[in-house]
């Protein structure tokens, strides 16, 4: 389902942040990405979320190169894929409601519509009566379950994870890996990128390990390891 | 939710801002309001004159009625007068205080004496009236011969003169004005960015993103443009008596201003004001926001 060949990604003539990347992802696996700071785990999860295009070669993600789509078709590519990141981004001057909202307004659905999915949605995620807090207003594991609820509403077939647990404490972390694994047994493919060795030690799932760039090790259970 | 929910979350976001955009707005709009009132008055005001054939004879002291009827015989045979008016010195006194009855230091200076005793002469064209103002001149009883060419030429004079400073000030307004649009759309994406980078994660398109601010500049012209024209009207009805007072019938046609007029100011401003905050907006919008 998602192809990465020969992808290499350079942000300037010296810094080379991926180097001849060739991956596979299926459809409704569960990857993690590991690696040290720098390695190139946010850019590749970047590429394919076509912030950033590769210096060459071709990302496929359904047989479609995601390189070549030009701008007005992103925006229908990127309701295809669902983005949480380590410090949330949720919107400060939205409610949980809203910010949870906004993933659904942008595609346009009436307004009841968006109110009915957004309360099954955070009272499946556990977060209803949280609903017209402000993002500074929750805890760290609220804001991410929020932030989570946010990228999956709009039910996107590949969900883009960077470092979602690494501002949270253990069991936050724990229980955000929890539902991240309940959404991927819907169907959803998850690609996560995290430091955190115990969880991806513990979950025995594919790990891709990345270091300066190269894929250094690929296996299907994998441990938290990029020598 | 819409985009207009978008742009009213923005402008509640920076209230200060919201307000400095519309106040620089209303400013430009009351400047745009009365010039083109000033402009449409004058306007009307010439044409009463030109549409009005009448010169006026000032008589020196001492002409008696016998003069006046003997100017008034000589003018009739003509066959191009409709009618006369004669003005005695106490009519004339009674008119200026009339004009001057808010004014006690003006009125204590004047007596009939001073003032001159005329006829006003109405002819059945504009063209006849050089005619009959050479013969009355001849009179020597006649101190003076006042007619709507001297008076057209003025105020001709003075229309093209409001026009010119109106263009150029209005002009330099709406400049202004868009610049500060422009300034404040920037400075507002600029403060969004991380918002708008998140928003274009979920997918949303181009002109999702670029519509909240649009609108925000299109809302703040229109806003003051609405303040600018409401506040010129409370300026002219504060001024009507004085010009009414002043300017007698020649004012007959703008006060009160007609109902077309006003509703094609209002049409004129909103449709000013649209295409100022528009374009500021797609300015800033270009400039600032790259999606």
């Amino acid at each position: 389902m998602i192809s990465f060949q020969n992808v290499t990604k350079k942000f300037s003539s010296n810094i080379l942040a991926l180097e001849d990347i060739n991956l596979d992802i299926n459809k409704g696996e569960f990857v993690f990405l590991v690696g040290p700071s720098g390695a190139g785990k946010s850019t590749l999860l970047r590429l394919l979320a076509r912030e950033y295009l590769p210096t060459s070669g071709k990302i496929l993600i359904d047989n479609i190169d995601v390189t070549k789509l030009k701008p007005q078709d992103l925006p229908n590519y990127r309701k295809k894929i669902g983005f949480v990141f380590q410090d949330f981004k949720l919107l400060d001057d939205r409610t949980v409601f809203e910010n949870v909202s906004l993933a659904l307004q942008v595609r346009q659905l009436p307004d009841l519509e968006i109110e009915k999915e957004v309360e099954r949605t955070l009272k499946l995620f556990e977060i209803w009566n949280r609903r017209n807090l402000f993002p500074r207003q929750l805890s760290g594991g609220e804001a991410q379950r929020t932030a989570i609820a946010r990228a999956i509403i709009g039910k996107p077939e590949v969900l883009l994870a960077d470092e979602p647990t690494g501002d949270l404490d253990p069991q936050t972390a724990w229980s955000v890996l929890s539902l991240l694994g309940e959404i991927n047994s819907w169907g959803t493919t998850i690609i996560m990128a995290t430091h955190n060795k115990e969880i991806v030690d513990v979950q025995k799932r594919r790990v891709i390990s990345i270091k300066d760039g190269k894929i250094t090790k690929d296996k299907s259970e994998g441990k938290y390891e990029f020598h | 939710m819409n985009s207009f929910d978008f742009t009213k979350r923005n402008i509640r976001r920076t209230p200060y801002q919201a307000l400095a955009a519309s106040m620089v707005m209303f400013l430009t709009f009351l400047t745009l309001s009365l010039f083109i009132m000033m402009a449409f008055g004058s306007q009307q005001i010439l044409r009463f004159y030109e549409s009005k054939p009448q010169a006026i004879a000032f008589f020196k002291d001492g002409t008696t009625s016998t003069d006046v009827n003997a100017i008034k015989n000589a003018l009739t045979q003509t066959d191009k007068i409709t009618s006369f008016k004669f003005v005695s010195k106490d009519e004339a006194l009674q008119i200026y205080k009339q004009r001057n009855k808010g004014n006690p230091m003006l009125l204590e200076l004047v007596t009939a004496n001073i003032l001159p005793a005329s006829l006003e002469i109405s002819t059945k064209s504009p063209d006849d009236l050089k005619f009959v103002a050479e013969i009355v001149k001849k009179e020597p009883v006649v101190e003076e011969v006042v007619f709507p060419e001297d008076v057209v030429a003025s105020l001709t004079q003075a229309t093209s003169l409001i026009r010119m400073v109106g263009i150029a000030i209005v002009g330099f307004l709406i400049a202004f004005s868009t610049l500060i649009i422009v300034m404040i759309i920037g400075f507002k994406i600029r403060i969004k960015r991380d918002e708008i980078e998140t928003v274009k994660l979920l997918g949303a398109t181009n002109w999702f993103i670029r519509m909240p601010f649009l609108l925000e500049g299109i809302i703040y012209a229109c806003l003051g443009a609405i303040l600018g024209f409401i506040v010129s009207f409370l300026i002219f009805w504060y001024f009507e008596s004085v010009l009414k007072t002043n300017l007698g019938e020649a004012v007959q046609n703008i006060i009160p201003l007609p109902i077309i007029f006003i509703g094609e100011l209002l049409a004129i401003e909103l449709l000013v004001a649209f295409l100022v905050g528009g374009l500021g907006s797609i300015i800033a919008v270009r400039r600032y926001l790259r999606i």
